[in-house]
């Protein structure tokens, strides 16, 4: 038996019925259409599903969808203002912080979490943000440099 | 078909738990398990009871509620004390999910926390009411936990190291807690657990007792180190073997007792 | 960043107007990476979307008795039960596509299982969750059979066959022998005149590609009776041929939409799931989904493969080498995929980037009751090549000589040799070394630092296709009747002798026309250029630049002093020919083009050589 719940998406009221026992990044992918957390493991272990739920990381995959009910869940979907991109997209853009791009969604996420919370983290701190989202192309450097870059850049704006 | 259920009280929700319920706390453990279609998994029991989140003074104990989280656990005035076993679990993600009821259920290798409240003798009220002691709780790992009750140790006496092949964050090859209590300058019984070291984590009686008594200096602790291994069946798994575990183990023990850095 | 150009060495071989290494420059997909909207295959919406799951054998071995999916098929959501049955060609070998190797892999398992993980019931149901229901009610009888997991105990006479296409347990090559042959020179000639004998085994565990995205293919029915098929596959027209051929369907009937791939490092060439979801797809007339989970991904997915390499070298005491046998092991698993390749790419890449004199090999692919192993980063080479380098260092350690000054003193130099029967050109293994050592402060002799790849090359002998030994050893079925054991010099039989100049073998991976018509390559467009006239060896630069020897240029090794190693090669005290015989031409090249006079205006072909007037988006020979 499905349950209806209702929960705000990037800004937006969401409606959706969940299957019992499903998670949230398939009501999110499949039920409302954002696309932009991956499936990686089903298990916590890529960080790929990684979206914000109250404001805090959380791991889509891993999440009972009916506990959004009521909350707020934000994507990397909606990290950018319109075609205004947010401060991590552009320092992923110029910073070469993405090959496959398969893990980036995961990964702005958690580094939106980080920043939102400690604005000018140190590059351990950092290191630690991102510690639960694997990447198999990059190589972590590139995107520790981004986001220490994203930071600089909120900093002045 | 899964069913799904959830109770405003933990009481409520213990009582509705059947053979086939699981207890679904923070999701990172029972999710995994329905992601992967365990046909064990027929009914979640969930419960948003506020009392299940609360950190509070019990007596000359602390309770701490099976519903808090990592995150909710480090940096708390209260456990400041778990705030390095808490930093061990999984990334910010997972932490903000995990909570402590959920540490005490996890399968090897995970329960880095439950090595920490092993080591500090932790006892578990559970939703019924009833009382029973941490180690007593995972010999059988049966019923519902309202909260983990644990006396602050004195400063600096709890020691805390997970060890793993990834940095900064990967699974354990081995956690290992020591609480060092003292008496007359010499150790005096002091509690040591490891975690990924057997089916759950536990308290390592050779080790204790070859502590007893004993100064905290290299010559002290040489022969805790000796038994470091003594009387576990380690594990063999992905993340590393029974023997390397076996050959490292005291390796770590040393630098958990007497506090030095892995160079 | 600084590149540096080494136009001593590579003059002739790249534009130097290269302007973009070293700049920051954005990638072209990267406004879909950061924004969550690059279109992977499982980003793609459908509606009365199936899900498939398989049925997968929990044995090593095992013979099916029987399928039972009757309480599958009319449980709650299933659509479709697909066995090997509803497969109209259900058994292929990847490589099939160039005619190299025989089908020998089911698409679905029909009577026995050769691995953990091996698939032999496709469910689809309107959710992955009923479909992983239904494939928990499919009851299956197996047999047990005995399993072989390991590549030498499969090559025993004893061991159990694990791939029916190949009984010996070993690919063929060539329809001839169990294992790939290298033969240069005489290798018991140079043991016998060596100082010193090392042995020693090199072995690399199978790895897991592990990409983030899984594998996985969505097929959807388009109007215009096609199929479109979403795919996450790296070798798009692979995995178009194979499903073209597994379904019996004209190509053109496929649309294949990929090249947004979360991560693949070569784990997602083998063309699997594009078929089977293509194939339910055109059975349920609706989009179905086989996406593997991350479970699959790491027990089913393939592999690159283990390897085992033994290596056996003779030395001269001043360390030059003089004879290099080897014997490989490639751990195919329970199928062919890829491994018969990376078999005869690895023998290609022999003896490592040295001059050596006499060399033999046998490298087999040997199938074994593990998962089947694949493509993955430089797969063929790396295993190789870790056991190549580990073994210049003990050789090293054997002579008393710094690992560095080993290298340098056998690297190939322009004009050397190759074992496979081409001319070493472009060498820059010596240059490489000096600059590390300038660089990490690892101080070498004057005479090392001094060394060129442009001095000494083919000198002597070193420039021609020495005198060599064949032999007739490990025909196929041989080992399995007499237990031979796979060394190259273990050989029973006759030796022959090839003259000195003999021309190349040719190779038995071209020149045999595809299965399938419409698969033909057209030579002309493929810049492959096939038989070519033999080279003049290259003329000897003037004087070499001169590298400068770092300020303390002293040996810190306790190695013998070495004043003339460097410039008398390795094969110089072998006769010198009178006259160096012309290599004939590939005597037995794929049938089509006659080999052509070489006019010297037109250049060959070679990637990133930048012609006036030629498109640089057109490669290889010009399109008419």
């Amino acid at each position: 038996m499905k349950t209806p719940i209702t929960f705000t998406l990037n800004g937006e009221e969401a409606a959706v019925f969940v299957d019992p026992g499903g998670n949230l990044l398939d009501v999110l992918r499949r039920g409302c259409g954002d696309l932009s957390p991956k499936y990686g493991c089903g298990q916590g272990g890529c960080g790929a599903c990684t979206v914000m739920i109250d404001g805090e990381a959380h791991i889509a995959c891993l999440t009972l969808a009916e506990t959004v009910a009521g909350r707020r869940v934000d994507t990397a979907g909606g990290l950018a203002d319109g075609p205004d991109l947010h401060p991590l997209q552009i320092a992923f853009m110029e910073g070469f912080a993405a090959q496959c791009g398969y893990c980036t969604p995961g990964m702005l996420m958690a580094a939106k979490a980080l920043l939102d919370r400690n604005p000018n983290p140190t590059r351990a701190e950092v290191d630690e943000a991102i510690s639960g989202n694997l990447c198999r192309c990059t190589g972590y450097e590139p995107i520790i440099d981004a986001i220490l870059e994203a930071a600089k850049h909120r900093g002045a704006a | 078909m899964l069913e799904v259920v959830s109770f405003p009280t933990a009481a409520e929700a213990a009582a509705a738990m059947t053979p086939d319920s699981r207890f679904l706390g923070g999701g990172t453990l029972i999710m995994n398990r329905v992601n992967y279609f365990d046909a064990r998994v027929k009914r979640i029991v969930h419960s948003p009871d506020p009392a299940l989140r609360q950190i509070a003074r019990d007596g000359d104990r602390i309770a701490i509620g099976a519903g808090v989280t990592m995150t909710g656990l480090i940096g708390h005035r209260e456990v400041d004390f778990l705030t390095p076993a808490a930093r061990a679990v999984g990334g910010p993600a997972i932490r903000n999910m995990a909570t402590v009821g959920g540490n005490l259920m996890a399968p090897h290798p995970y329960g880095d926390l439950t090595v920490a409240l092993l080591a500090l003798g932790a006892d578990l009220r559970m939703a019924d009411g009833r009382e029973m002691s941490l180690e007593a709780f995972l010999a059988e790992r049966r019923g519902l936990v309202q909260a983990v009750l644990v006396r602050r140790p004195d400063s600096d006496a709890l020691r805390f190291r997970k060890v793993a092949r990834v940095k900064p964050k990967g699974v354990s090859v081995m956690s290992m807690a020591a609480h060092l209590t003292r008496a007359a300058g010499r150790l005096s019984g002091a509690r040591v657990a490891y975690g990924a070291m057997g089916p759950t984590p536990l308290r390592v009686p050779a080790v204790e007792a070859a502590l007893e008594g004993a100064s905290l200096d290299a010559n002290g602790i040489a022969p805790a180190l000796a038994v470091a291994t003594e009387g576990l069946e380690l594990p063999d798994d992905p993340i590393a073997s029974a023997w390397y575990r076996r050959e490292v183990a005291p390796v770590h023990l040393r630098r958990l007792l007497l506090g030095e850095e892995a160079r | 960043m600084v590149v540096e150009y080494r136009k001593d060495l590579f003059a002739d071989e790249r534009a130097d107007d290269f302007d973009v290494v070293g700049k920051p420059i954005l990638r072209q997909d990267i406004l879909g990476h950061v924004t969550g909207r690059s279109p992977f295959y499982d980003d793609h919406l459908f509606d009365g979307l199936l899900h498939m799951r398989c049925v997968r054998s929990p044995h090593h071995h095992a013979r099916i008795r029987s399928v039972d999916a009757s309480g599958a098929e009319r449980m709650a959501g299933v659509v479709k039960v697909l066995s090997a049955r509803d497969v109209p060609v259900n058994v292929n070998t990847l490589l099939s596509l160039i005619n190299f190797g025989r089908d020998d892999e089911p698409l679905l398992a029909t009577d026995k299982v050769s691995y953990v993980g091996q698939p032999i019931l496709a469910i689809v149901a309107t959710s992955v969750r009923a479909a992983e229901a239904a494939v928990q009610a499919v009851r299956v009888d197996y047999e047990e059979l005995p399993f072989v997991l390991d590549v030498e105990e499969a090559l025993k006479p004893e061991a159990p066959v694990v791939n029916a296409e190949y009984p010996n347990n070993t690919f063929d090559y060539a329809d001839t022998y169990d294992h790939q042959k290298l033969r240069f020179g005489d290798v018991d000639k140079g043991f016998a005149e060596a100082d010193h004998i090392v042995e020693a085994t090199y072995q690399m565990s199978p790895i897991e590609q592990a990409p983030i995205e899984t594998c996985g293919a969505i097929a959807a029915p388009e109007t215009n009776d096609r199929i479109t098929v979403y795919t996450s596959t790296q070798g798009l027209f692979f995995s178009v041929g194979v499903t073209a051929k597994q379904l019996d369907l004209n190509s053109a009937r496929l649309h294949f939409i990929g090249g947004t791939v979360g991560g693949g490092f070569g784990g997602k060439v083998d063309s699997h799931h594009e078929p089977l979801a293509a194939l339910a797809c055109l059975a349920t007339g609706k989009p179905v989904k086989y996406m593997w989970d991350r479970a699959e991904e790491m027990q089913v997915g393939a592999p690159r493969g283990g390897e085992r390499w033994k290596i056996k070298d003779g030395v001269a005491r001043d360390g030059r080498i003089l004879a290099r046998m080897f014997t490989g092991f490639f751990d195919a698993g329970a199928f062919t995929r890829l491994s018969s390749y990376a078999v005869q790419k690895s023998t290609g890449h022999l003896p490592g980037p040295y001059s050596i004199p006499n060399v033999a090999s046998n490298v087999y692919c040997v199938y074994t009751n593990r998962t089947p192993s694949t493509a993955m980063r430089g797969f063929g080479i790396t295993a190789c090549d870790f056991a190549i380098e580990r073994h210049m260092d003990k050789v090293a350690r054997a002579v008393g000589m710094d690992p560095i000054e080993l290298r340098i003193l056998n690297a190939y130099r322009d004009g050397d040799m190759k074992a496979h029967r081409r001319a070493a050109k472009n060498c820059a293994l010596i240059e490489s070394c000096q600059v590390v050592a300038q660089k990490t402060g690892w101080a070498l002799s004057g005479e090392a630092m001094r060394a060129s790849s442009k001095i000494g090359g083919g000198e002597g002998a070193l420039g021609l296709i020495p005198e060599t030994v064949i032999d007739e050893e490990g025909r196929i079925g041989e080992r399995r009747r007499t237990g031979l054991g796979p060394e190259p010099d273990a050989g029973q039989g006759a030796r022959r002798r090839l003259p000195q100049g003999h021309s190349a073998h040719n190779s038995s991976a071209f020149g045999n026309a595809p299965q399938r018509e419409d698969m033909a390559a057209e030579q002309e467009r493929s810049g492959f250029k096939a038989p070519m006239a033999p080279t003049a060896p290259a003329p000897k630069p003037a004087e070499p630049a001169p590298v400068a020897p770092p300020a303390a240029a002293a040996p810190v090794t306790g190695g013998p002093s070495l004043p003339s190693a460097y410039t008398a090669r390795p094969a110089a005290s072998l006769p010198t020919p009178p006259e160096p015989p012309r290599p004939a031409p590939t005597a037995a090249a794929p049938p089509p083009p006659p080999p052509q006079p070489e006019d010297p205006a037109r250049p060959h072909f070679q990637r990133a050589v930048k012609r006036p007037g030629v498109s640089r988006f057109l490669s290889g020979t010009r399109r008419r």
